[in-house]
Protein backbone atom coordinates (compact mmCIF):
# COMPACT_ATOMS: atom_id res chain seq x y z
CA UNK A 1 0.00 0.00 0.00
CA UNK A 2 1.46 3.31 -0.59
CA UNK A 3 1.34 5.84 2.12
CA UNK A 4 -0.31 8.69 0.59
CA UNK A 5 -4.01 8.77 1.63
CA UNK A 6 -6.79 6.78 -0.84
CA UNK A 7 -8.18 8.69 -3.57
CA UNK A 8 -11.58 10.49 -2.70
CA UNK A 9 -14.44 8.64 -4.43
CA UNK A 10 -17.06 11.36 -3.60
CA UNK A 11 -17.13 14.81 -2.31
CA UNK A 12 -20.11 16.76 -1.88
CA UNK A 13 -20.02 20.21 -0.66
CA UNK A 14 -22.88 22.33 0.94
CA UNK A 15 -25.56 20.55 -0.47
CA UNK A 16 -29.31 21.86 -0.09
CA UNK A 17 -32.42 20.94 -0.74
CA UNK A 18 -35.89 22.03 -0.16
CA UNK A 19 -39.79 20.35 -1.51
CA UNK A 20 -41.95 23.61 -1.73
CA UNK A 21 -41.04 25.85 1.19
CA UNK A 22 -39.62 23.28 3.44
CA UNK A 23 -36.21 22.75 3.53
CA UNK A 24 -34.88 19.49 3.39
CA UNK A 25 -31.25 19.52 3.47
CA UNK A 26 -29.27 21.79 5.02
CA UNK A 27 -25.87 22.18 4.08
CA UNK A 28 -24.46 18.77 3.90
CA UNK A 29 -21.06 17.94 2.99
CA UNK A 30 -20.11 14.47 2.70
CA UNK A 31 -16.65 12.37 1.80
CA UNK A 32 -15.93 9.52 0.87
CA UNK A 33 -12.59 7.46 0.27
CA UNK A 34 -12.17 4.43 -1.40
CA UNK A 35 -12.32 1.11 0.39
CA UNK A 36 -14.17 3.01 2.94
CA UNK A 37 -17.70 1.96 3.84
CA UNK A 38 -20.18 5.28 5.46
CA UNK A 39 -22.99 4.79 7.52
CA UNK A 40 -25.54 7.46 7.25
CA UNK A 41 -27.56 7.31 10.09
CA UNK A 42 -30.47 8.91 11.17
CA UNK A 43 -34.16 8.59 12.33
CA UNK A 44 -37.15 7.81 9.98
CA UNK A 45 -37.67 11.38 7.63
CA UNK A 46 -34.15 12.68 8.89
CA UNK A 47 -33.08 12.98 4.92
CA UNK A 48 -30.91 10.24 4.57
CA UNK A 49 -32.86 9.02 1.00
CA UNK A 50 -33.21 12.82 -0.29
CA UNK A 51 -29.55 12.67 0.18
CA UNK A 52 -28.69 9.17 -1.60
CA UNK A 53 -31.11 10.57 -4.46
CA UNK A 54 -29.09 13.60 -4.87
CA UNK A 55 -25.65 11.80 -4.66
CA UNK A 56 -27.06 9.26 -7.09
CA UNK A 57 -28.25 12.26 -9.66
CA UNK A 58 -31.84 11.33 -9.59
CA UNK A 59 -32.87 14.57 -7.40
CA UNK A 60 -30.86 18.11 -7.95
CA UNK A 61 -29.71 20.11 -5.06
CA UNK A 62 -30.59 24.09 -4.76
CA UNK A 63 -27.59 24.74 -4.51
CA UNK A 64 -24.21 22.91 -3.51
CA UNK A 65 -21.84 20.40 -5.37
CA UNK A 66 -20.89 17.26 -6.22
CA UNK A 67 -17.92 15.04 -7.38
CA UNK A 68 -18.15 11.56 -8.11
CA UNK A 69 -14.28 10.11 -8.85
CA UNK A 70 -13.17 14.00 -9.85
CA UNK A 71 -16.22 14.51 -12.09
CA UNK A 72 -18.74 17.28 -11.22
CA UNK A 73 -21.92 15.60 -11.17
CA UNK A 74 -24.26 18.15 -11.78
CA UNK A 75 -22.59 19.29 -15.73
CA UNK A 76 -21.74 15.82 -16.56
CA UNK A 77 -23.92 13.62 -15.23
CA UNK A 78 -23.36 11.18 -17.58
CA UNK A 79 -19.47 10.39 -17.16
CA UNK A 80 -20.15 10.82 -13.19
CA UNK A 81 -22.80 8.32 -13.22
CA UNK A 82 -20.73 5.16 -15.38
CA UNK A 83 -19.34 5.56 -11.88
CA UNK A 84 -22.19 4.84 -9.26
CA UNK A 85 -24.25 1.85 -8.39
CA UNK A 86 -27.45 3.19 -6.33
CA UNK A 87 -29.79 0.82 -4.63
CA UNK A 88 -32.98 2.69 -3.55
CA UNK A 89 -35.34 1.91 -0.84
CA UNK A 90 -37.40 0.15 -3.17
CA UNK A 91 -35.39 -2.02 -5.18
CA UNK A 92 -36.05 -1.03 -8.91
CA UNK A 93 -36.97 -3.91 -10.34
CA UNK A 94 -39.04 -4.29 -13.83
CA UNK A 95 -40.70 -7.31 -11.74
CA UNK A 96 -41.91 -8.95 -15.17
CA UNK A 97 -38.89 -9.95 -16.16
CA UNK A 98 -36.19 -12.63 -15.17
CA UNK A 99 -33.38 -12.10 -13.36
CA UNK A 100 -30.71 -12.67 -16.00
CA UNK A 101 -32.48 -10.27 -18.56
CA UNK A 102 -33.32 -7.33 -15.79
CA UNK A 103 -29.56 -8.01 -14.93
CA UNK A 104 -28.26 -7.63 -18.44
CA UNK A 105 -29.98 -4.69 -18.81
CA UNK A 106 -29.05 -3.02 -15.96
CA UNK A 107 -25.48 -3.89 -17.11
CA UNK A 108 -26.24 -2.48 -20.72
CA UNK A 109 -27.72 0.56 -19.12
CA UNK A 110 -24.30 0.88 -17.34
CA UNK A 111 -22.64 0.99 -20.86
CA UNK A 112 -21.15 -2.78 -19.95
CA UNK A 113 -20.18 -3.25 -23.60
CA UNK A 114 -21.89 -6.73 -25.14
CA UNK A 115 -18.92 -9.27 -25.43
CA UNK A 116 -18.43 -8.44 -21.81
CA UNK A 117 -21.95 -8.75 -20.05
CA UNK A 118 -21.73 -12.78 -19.51
CA UNK A 119 -19.09 -12.42 -17.34
CA UNK A 120 -20.12 -9.24 -15.49
CA UNK A 121 -22.92 -11.25 -15.10
CA UNK A 122 -21.60 -14.11 -13.00
CA UNK A 123 -19.78 -12.24 -11.20
CA UNK A 124 -22.46 -10.00 -9.53
CA UNK A 125 -25.08 -13.30 -9.48
CA UNK A 126 -22.34 -15.32 -7.43
CA UNK A 127 -21.21 -12.40 -5.19
CA UNK A 128 -25.30 -11.89 -4.34
CA UNK A 129 -25.94 -15.65 -4.25
CA UNK A 130 -28.13 -15.51 -7.14
CA UNK A 131 -26.70 -18.35 -9.79
CA UNK A 132 -29.50 -20.75 -9.03
CA UNK A 133 -32.02 -18.18 -10.32
CA UNK A 134 -30.98 -16.85 -12.69
CA UNK A 135 -34.15 -18.15 -15.41
CA UNK A 136 -36.64 -17.12 -12.77
CA UNK A 137 -39.62 -14.34 -13.28
CA UNK A 138 -38.56 -11.32 -10.76
CA UNK A 139 -42.20 -11.19 -9.59
CA UNK A 140 -41.89 -14.76 -8.37
CA UNK A 141 -39.26 -14.18 -6.07
CA UNK A 142 -39.64 -13.69 -2.52
CA UNK A 143 -38.80 -10.21 -0.78
CA UNK A 144 -35.29 -11.46 0.21
CA UNK A 145 -34.23 -12.16 -3.05
CA UNK A 146 -35.44 -9.53 -4.95
CA UNK A 147 -33.58 -7.50 -2.27
CA UNK A 148 -30.65 -8.97 -3.48
CA UNK A 149 -31.41 -8.60 -7.30
CA UNK A 150 -31.63 -4.85 -6.26
CA UNK A 151 -28.26 -4.99 -5.03
CA UNK A 152 -26.49 -7.23 -7.80
CA UNK A 153 -28.14 -4.60 -10.18
CA UNK A 154 -26.04 -1.52 -8.43
CA UNK A 155 -23.01 -3.51 -8.71
CA UNK A 156 -23.14 -5.03 -11.68
CA UNK A 157 -21.06 -2.68 -13.28
CA UNK A 158 -18.04 -2.54 -11.03
CA UNK A 159 -18.57 1.04 -9.67
CA UNK A 160 -16.28 2.57 -7.47
CA UNK A 161 -19.13 4.33 -5.49
CA UNK A 162 -21.83 2.15 -4.70
CA UNK A 163 -24.92 3.44 -2.71
CA UNK A 164 -27.24 1.79 -0.97
CA UNK A 165 -30.45 2.69 0.91
CA UNK A 166 -31.45 0.81 3.51
CA UNK A 167 -29.84 -2.74 2.01
CA UNK A 168 -31.06 -5.19 5.13
CA UNK A 169 -34.57 -4.08 5.18
CA UNK A 170 -36.90 -6.85 5.21
CA UNK A 171 -34.09 -9.68 5.00
CA UNK A 172 -34.25 -12.73 7.51
CA UNK A 173 -31.53 -13.07 9.76
CA UNK A 174 -29.33 -15.33 7.62
CA UNK A 175 -29.76 -13.09 4.74
CA UNK A 176 -28.51 -9.85 6.57
CA UNK A 177 -25.18 -12.13 7.62
CA UNK A 178 -24.81 -12.60 4.01
CA UNK A 179 -25.57 -9.19 2.47
CA UNK A 180 -23.45 -7.71 5.17
CA UNK A 181 -20.36 -9.62 4.54
CA UNK A 182 -21.16 -9.16 0.73
CA UNK A 183 -20.96 -4.93 1.44
CA UNK A 184 -17.41 -5.67 4.06
CA UNK A 185 -16.34 -7.20 0.70
CA UNK A 186 -17.05 -4.50 -1.23
CA UNK A 187 -16.24 -2.04 0.75
CA UNK A 188 -12.48 -3.30 0.05
CA UNK A 189 -12.63 -2.90 -3.49
CA UNK A 190 -14.72 0.35 -3.99
CA UNK A 191 -16.51 2.52 -1.80
CA UNK A 192 -19.72 2.25 -0.05
CA UNK A 193 -22.87 4.50 1.17
CA UNK A 194 -25.23 2.71 2.93
CA UNK A 195 -28.18 4.55 4.77
CA UNK A 196 -29.69 2.92 7.94
CA UNK A 197 -31.58 3.06 11.25
CA UNK A 198 -30.47 -0.30 12.57
CA UNK A 199 -26.63 0.50 15.34
CA UNK A 200 -26.43 -3.35 14.62
CA UNK A 201 -25.78 -2.62 11.17
CA UNK A 202 -23.36 0.20 11.45
CA UNK A 203 -20.99 -1.52 14.22
CA UNK A 204 -20.35 -4.44 11.97
CA UNK A 205 -20.04 -2.59 8.93
CA UNK A 206 -19.01 0.61 8.49
CA UNK A 207 -15.97 2.58 8.52
CA UNK A 208 -17.31 5.99 9.62
CA UNK A 209 -20.29 7.14 10.58
CA UNK A 210 -22.47 10.14 9.78
CA UNK A 211 -25.14 11.29 12.38
CA UNK A 212 -28.48 12.32 10.60
CA UNK A 213 -31.06 14.92 12.00
CA UNK A 214 -33.99 17.31 10.89
CA UNK A 215 -31.72 17.74 7.41
CA UNK A 216 -28.31 18.27 8.69
CA UNK A 217 -24.90 16.30 9.56
CA UNK A 218 -24.73 16.69 13.26
CA UNK A 219 -22.07 13.97 14.15
CA UNK A 220 -19.19 12.59 11.79
CA UNK A 221 -16.69 10.52 13.01
CA UNK A 222 -15.29 6.60 12.77
CA UNK A 223 -17.47 3.96 14.07
CA UNK A 224 -14.87 3.04 16.94
CA UNK A 225 -14.95 7.10 18.06
CA UNK A 226 -18.88 6.76 18.45
CA UNK A 227 -18.83 4.10 20.74
CA UNK A 228 -16.10 5.93 22.65
CA UNK A 229 -18.25 8.88 22.56
CA UNK A 230 -17.80 11.05 25.56
CA UNK A 231 -14.59 9.53 26.70
CA UNK A 232 -17.13 6.72 27.94
CA UNK A 233 -17.20 3.75 26.42
CA UNK A 234 -20.70 2.77 25.94
CA UNK A 235 -23.08 1.27 23.41
CA UNK A 236 -23.33 2.52 20.12
CA UNK A 237 -27.06 2.60 21.07
CA UNK A 238 -26.89 4.86 24.26
CA UNK A 239 -23.97 7.40 22.14
CA UNK A 240 -26.55 8.14 19.56
CA UNK A 241 -29.68 8.42 21.50
CA UNK A 242 -27.47 11.31 23.82
CA UNK A 243 -26.04 12.65 20.49
CA UNK A 244 -29.24 13.22 18.58
CA UNK A 245 -31.28 14.63 21.72
CA UNK A 246 -28.32 16.73 22.76
CA UNK A 247 -28.67 17.91 19.32
CA UNK A 248 -32.72 18.30 19.39
CA UNK A 249 -32.37 20.44 23.57
CA UNK A 250 -29.34 23.03 21.65
CA UNK A 251 -32.46 22.96 18.69
CA UNK A 252 -35.03 23.99 20.93
CA UNK A 253 -32.69 26.52 23.01
CA UNK A 254 -31.90 27.92 19.98
CA UNK A 255 -35.43 28.68 18.64
CA UNK A 256 -36.72 30.04 22.00
CA UNK A 257 -34.23 32.20 22.06
CA UNK A 258 -35.15 33.51 18.60
CA UNK A 259 -38.85 33.75 19.58
CA UNK A 260 -38.04 36.21 22.28
CA UNK B 1 -28.39 3.28 -25.45
CA UNK B 2 -31.82 4.19 -27.00
CA UNK B 3 -32.32 0.30 -28.76
CA UNK B 4 -32.09 -0.47 -25.07
CA UNK B 5 -34.72 1.04 -23.58
CA UNK B 6 -37.08 0.33 -27.02
CA UNK B 7 -35.86 -3.43 -26.13
CA UNK B 8 -36.59 -3.81 -22.41
CA UNK B 9 -40.26 -1.96 -23.64
CA UNK B 10 -40.74 -4.04 -25.95
CA UNK B 11 -39.36 -7.50 -23.93
CA UNK B 12 -41.75 -6.62 -20.77
CA UNK B 13 -44.67 -6.30 -23.64
CA UNK B 14 -44.46 -9.28 -24.87
CA UNK B 15 -44.35 -10.81 -21.68
CA UNK B 16 -47.65 -10.12 -20.67
CA UNK B 17 -50.16 -12.88 -21.73
CA UNK B 18 -52.71 -10.02 -22.31
CA UNK B 19 -50.14 -8.91 -25.07
CA UNK B 20 -50.60 -11.91 -27.13
CA UNK B 21 -54.16 -12.21 -26.66
CA UNK B 22 -54.81 -8.70 -27.96
CA UNK B 23 -52.55 -9.39 -30.64
CA UNK B 24 -54.30 -11.96 -31.81
CA UNK B 25 -57.87 -10.66 -31.51
CA UNK B 26 -56.61 -7.58 -33.48
CA UNK B 27 -55.55 -9.78 -36.09
CA UNK B 28 -58.98 -11.63 -36.16
CA UNK B 29 -60.56 -8.21 -35.99
CA UNK B 30 -58.79 -6.77 -39.06
CA UNK B 31 -58.84 -10.19 -40.92
CA UNK B 32 -62.88 -10.31 -40.70
CA UNK B 33 -62.95 -6.21 -41.39
CA UNK B 34 -61.01 -7.23 -44.86
CA UNK B 35 -62.97 -9.58 -45.97
CA UNK B 36 -66.25 -8.22 -45.34
CA UNK B 37 -64.84 -4.87 -47.63
CA UNK B 38 -63.43 -7.20 -50.17
CA UNK B 39 -66.78 -9.06 -50.58
CA UNK B 40 -69.33 -5.32 -50.40
CA UNK B 41 -66.83 -4.72 -53.58
CA UNK B 42 -67.07 -8.35 -55.60
CA UNK B 43 -70.74 -7.47 -55.12
CA UNK B 44 -70.79 -4.03 -56.40
CA UNK B 45 -68.04 -4.62 -58.74
CA UNK B 46 -70.09 -5.76 -61.91
CA UNK B 47 -72.29 -2.48 -61.24
CA UNK B 48 -69.26 -0.20 -61.20
CA UNK B 49 -67.81 -1.97 -64.17
CA UNK B 50 -70.24 -0.30 -66.29
CA UNK B 51 -68.96 3.51 -65.32
CA UNK B 52 -66.94 5.36 -67.35
CA UNK B 53 -64.08 4.92 -65.26
CA UNK B 54 -64.97 2.83 -62.10
CA UNK B 55 -63.57 2.90 -58.82
CA UNK B 56 -60.35 0.66 -58.28
CA UNK B 57 -60.07 -1.90 -55.16
CA UNK B 58 -57.13 0.20 -53.57
CA UNK B 59 -59.76 3.39 -53.32
CA UNK B 60 -63.31 0.87 -52.23
CA UNK B 61 -60.90 -1.44 -49.90
CA UNK B 62 -58.09 -0.35 -49.10
CA UNK B 63 -58.35 3.30 -48.40
CA UNK B 64 -61.44 2.67 -45.67
CA UNK B 65 -59.70 0.07 -44.38
CA UNK B 66 -56.80 2.18 -43.45
CA UNK B 67 -59.41 4.86 -41.84
CA UNK B 68 -60.53 2.21 -39.86
CA UNK B 69 -57.03 1.32 -38.57
CA UNK B 70 -56.59 4.74 -37.83
CA UNK B 71 -59.60 5.15 -35.46
CA UNK B 72 -58.26 1.95 -34.07
CA UNK B 73 -55.19 2.89 -33.29
CA UNK B 74 -56.48 6.08 -31.61
CA UNK B 75 -58.46 4.29 -28.83
CA UNK B 76 -55.58 1.61 -28.90
CA UNK B 77 -52.79 3.88 -28.70
CA UNK B 78 -53.47 5.56 -24.98
CA UNK B 79 -53.79 1.77 -23.33
CA UNK B 80 -50.44 0.56 -24.52
CA UNK B 81 -48.44 4.16 -23.56
CA UNK B 82 -49.97 4.46 -20.14
CA UNK B 83 -47.75 2.47 -19.12
CA UNK B 84 -44.51 3.98 -20.47
CA UNK B 85 -43.86 6.03 -17.57
CA UNK B 86 -46.36 6.42 -14.79
CA UNK B 87 -46.07 2.91 -14.58
CA UNK B 88 -42.25 2.86 -13.45
CA UNK B 89 -43.50 6.12 -10.99
CA UNK B 90 -45.66 3.59 -9.52
CA UNK B 91 -43.12 0.56 -9.53
CA UNK B 92 -40.45 3.15 -8.57
CA UNK B 93 -38.29 2.16 -10.95
CA UNK B 94 -37.27 5.01 -12.49
CA UNK B 95 -33.90 5.91 -10.09
CA UNK B 96 -32.62 2.45 -12.26
CA UNK B 97 -32.92 5.02 -15.18
CA UNK B 98 -32.35 8.09 -13.73
CA UNK B 99 -29.37 7.21 -11.94
CA UNK B 100 -27.87 5.53 -15.50
CA UNK B 101 -25.57 7.01 -17.20
CA UNK B 102 -27.65 8.39 -20.21
CA UNK B 103 -29.35 11.70 -20.80
CA UNK B 104 -33.14 12.11 -20.78
CA UNK B 105 -33.42 12.35 -24.26
CA UNK B 106 -32.24 8.40 -24.48
CA UNK B 107 -35.34 7.44 -22.09
CA UNK B 108 -37.92 9.04 -23.81
CA UNK B 109 -36.73 8.49 -27.65
CA UNK B 110 -35.86 5.00 -26.47
CA UNK B 111 -39.52 4.63 -25.02
CA UNK B 112 -40.84 6.51 -27.93
CA UNK B 113 -39.95 4.06 -30.45
CA UNK B 114 -40.11 1.04 -28.53
CA UNK B 115 -43.13 1.69 -28.63
CA UNK B 116 -43.60 2.56 -32.31
CA UNK B 117 -42.37 -0.75 -33.64
CA UNK B 118 -45.37 -2.27 -31.33
CA UNK B 119 -47.63 -0.62 -32.86
CA UNK B 120 -46.04 -0.79 -35.69
CA UNK B 121 -45.62 -4.50 -35.64
CA UNK B 122 -49.50 -4.83 -34.56
CA UNK B 123 -51.38 -2.87 -37.19
CA UNK B 124 -48.09 -4.68 -39.72
CA UNK B 125 -50.78 -7.78 -40.99
CA UNK B 126 -52.95 -4.80 -42.62
CA UNK B 127 -50.79 -3.78 -45.61
CA UNK B 128 -50.03 -7.39 -46.04
CA UNK B 129 -53.50 -8.33 -46.62
CA UNK B 130 -54.22 -5.56 -49.06
CA UNK B 131 -50.85 -6.23 -50.54
CA UNK B 132 -51.98 -9.90 -51.30
CA UNK B 133 -54.88 -8.07 -53.43
CA UNK B 134 -52.11 -7.38 -55.91
CA UNK B 135 -51.67 -11.27 -56.81
CA UNK B 136 -55.09 -11.04 -58.30
CA UNK B 137 -55.58 -7.61 -59.49
CA UNK B 138 -53.60 -4.21 -60.24
CA UNK B 139 -53.22 -1.83 -56.98
CA UNK B 140 -53.03 1.74 -57.12
CA UNK B 141 -49.58 2.14 -55.09
CA UNK B 142 -49.22 5.78 -55.15
CA UNK B 143 -52.51 5.32 -52.77
CA UNK B 144 -51.10 2.72 -50.86
CA UNK B 145 -47.71 4.50 -50.44
CA UNK B 146 -49.49 7.73 -49.45
CA UNK B 147 -52.33 5.70 -46.62
CA UNK B 148 -48.73 4.01 -45.10
CA UNK B 149 -46.71 7.39 -44.66
CA UNK B 150 -49.79 8.72 -43.52
CA UNK B 151 -50.35 6.19 -40.81
CA UNK B 152 -47.10 5.54 -39.63
CA UNK B 153 -46.78 9.18 -38.77
CA UNK B 154 -50.38 9.29 -37.40
CA UNK B 155 -49.05 6.74 -34.75
CA UNK B 156 -45.85 8.32 -33.84
CA UNK B 157 -48.13 11.39 -32.92
CA UNK B 158 -50.41 9.53 -30.83
CA UNK B 159 -47.64 7.45 -29.35
CA UNK B 160 -45.96 10.82 -28.60
CA UNK B 161 -49.51 12.49 -26.77
CA UNK B 162 -49.88 9.17 -25.06
CA UNK B 163 -46.07 9.47 -23.91
CA UNK B 164 -46.09 12.73 -22.71
CA UNK B 165 -49.76 12.30 -20.38
CA UNK B 166 -48.12 9.00 -18.86
CA UNK B 167 -45.20 11.50 -17.74
CA UNK B 168 -47.93 13.44 -16.16
CA UNK B 169 -49.00 10.91 -13.89
CA UNK B 170 -48.20 7.95 -11.03
CA UNK B 171 -51.51 6.35 -12.50
CA UNK B 172 -51.37 4.23 -15.94
CA UNK B 173 -55.25 3.81 -15.48
CA UNK B 174 -55.32 7.96 -15.46
CA UNK B 175 -52.45 8.31 -18.48
CA UNK B 176 -54.87 6.10 -20.83
CA UNK B 177 -58.24 7.83 -19.77
CA UNK B 178 -56.25 11.44 -19.96
CA UNK B 179 -54.88 10.58 -24.08
CA UNK B 180 -57.90 9.01 -24.88
CA UNK B 181 -59.98 12.19 -23.80
CA UNK B 182 -57.23 14.03 -25.59
CA UNK B 183 -57.19 12.15 -28.25
CA UNK B 184 -61.10 11.29 -29.35
CA UNK B 185 -61.28 15.31 -27.76
CA UNK B 186 -59.56 16.52 -30.92
CA UNK B 187 -61.17 14.13 -33.31
CA UNK B 188 -64.62 14.73 -32.03
CA UNK B 189 -63.75 18.87 -32.08
CA UNK B 190 -62.93 17.98 -35.92
CA UNK B 191 -65.25 16.55 -36.89
CA UNK B 192 -67.61 18.65 -35.28
CA UNK B 193 -66.86 21.63 -36.48
CA UNK B 194 -68.38 22.86 -39.53
CA UNK B 195 -66.67 25.85 -41.01
CA UNK B 196 -64.10 24.49 -43.68
CA UNK B 197 -61.77 27.17 -41.74
CA UNK B 198 -62.03 26.28 -38.48
CA UNK B 199 -58.50 25.72 -36.43
CA UNK B 200 -60.10 22.28 -35.63
CA UNK B 201 -59.47 20.78 -38.39
CA UNK B 202 -55.37 22.39 -38.83
CA UNK B 203 -54.52 20.77 -35.33
CA UNK B 204 -56.96 17.38 -35.42
CA UNK B 205 -54.12 13.98 -36.53
CA UNK B 206 -56.85 12.29 -37.79
CA UNK B 207 -58.63 15.08 -39.47
CA UNK B 208 -54.66 15.62 -41.05
CA UNK B 209 -54.86 11.97 -41.97
CA UNK B 210 -57.95 12.77 -44.48
CA UNK B 211 -55.30 13.51 -46.99
CA UNK B 212 -53.60 10.84 -46.68
CA UNK B 213 -56.19 8.51 -46.56
CA UNK B 214 -57.20 9.96 -49.98
CA UNK B 215 -53.53 9.50 -51.64
CA UNK B 216 -52.93 13.49 -51.53
CA UNK B 217 -49.23 13.85 -49.96
CA UNK B 218 -48.92 17.24 -48.89
CA UNK B 219 -46.15 18.36 -47.09
CA UNK B 220 -47.64 21.07 -44.67
CA UNK B 221 -49.45 17.53 -43.16
CA UNK B 222 -46.28 15.83 -43.10
CA UNK B 223 -44.71 19.22 -41.08
CA UNK B 224 -47.62 19.07 -38.71
CA UNK B 225 -47.27 15.34 -37.59
CA UNK B 226 -43.42 15.79 -37.55
CA UNK B 227 -43.95 18.97 -35.33
CA UNK B 228 -47.16 17.42 -33.08
CA UNK B 229 -44.74 14.27 -32.33
CA UNK B 230 -41.59 16.54 -31.66
CA UNK B 231 -43.26 18.81 -29.03
CA UNK B 232 -44.98 16.23 -27.26
CA UNK B 233 -41.04 14.46 -26.86
CA UNK B 234 -39.81 17.58 -25.93
CA UNK B 235 -42.45 18.43 -23.46
CA UNK B 236 -41.88 14.39 -22.07
CA UNK B 237 -38.21 15.22 -21.68
CA UNK B 238 -39.02 18.25 -19.66
CA UNK B 239 -41.24 16.88 -17.27
CA UNK B 240 -38.86 13.80 -16.77
CA UNK B 241 -36.26 16.91 -15.77
CA UNK B 242 -38.53 18.50 -13.85
CA UNK B 243 -38.95 15.27 -12.17
CA UNK B 244 -35.49 15.58 -10.96
CA UNK B 245 -35.83 19.56 -9.98
CA UNK B 246 -39.31 18.93 -8.09
CA UNK B 247 -38.81 15.92 -6.88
Amino acid sequence: MSDTAPEITISARKLTRRFGNQKIIHDVSLTLRRGEVLGLLGHNGAGKSTTMQMLTGCLLPDSGDIEVCGIDLLRQPILAKMHLGYLPETPPLYRELRVDDYLTFAARLRGIKNGKVAAALAQAKQRCGLEAIGGKIIATLSKGYQQRVGIAQAIVHNPEVIVLDEPTVGLDPAQIRDIRSLIRELGDSSSVILSTHLLGEVESLCDRVEIMQKGRLIYGDTTAALANYGGEPGRLEENFIRITERETAANAATSAGDGK
Amino acid sequence: MIRLIAMRELRSLFTLPSTWLIFAALQFVFAWFFLARLEAFLEVQPQLAQLANPPGVTITVAAPMFNTIALLLMMLTPMYTMRLIAEERRNQTLPLLLSAPLSELHIVLGKFLGMLVFLIALSASVPLMLYSLALGTELDHGLMLSNLIGLLLLTASFTALGLYISALTVQPVIAAIGALAALVGLWLADIGASAPDSPWHAISPLGRFQNFNAGLLDSSDAMFFVLFTGVFLLLTIRRLHNNRTYG
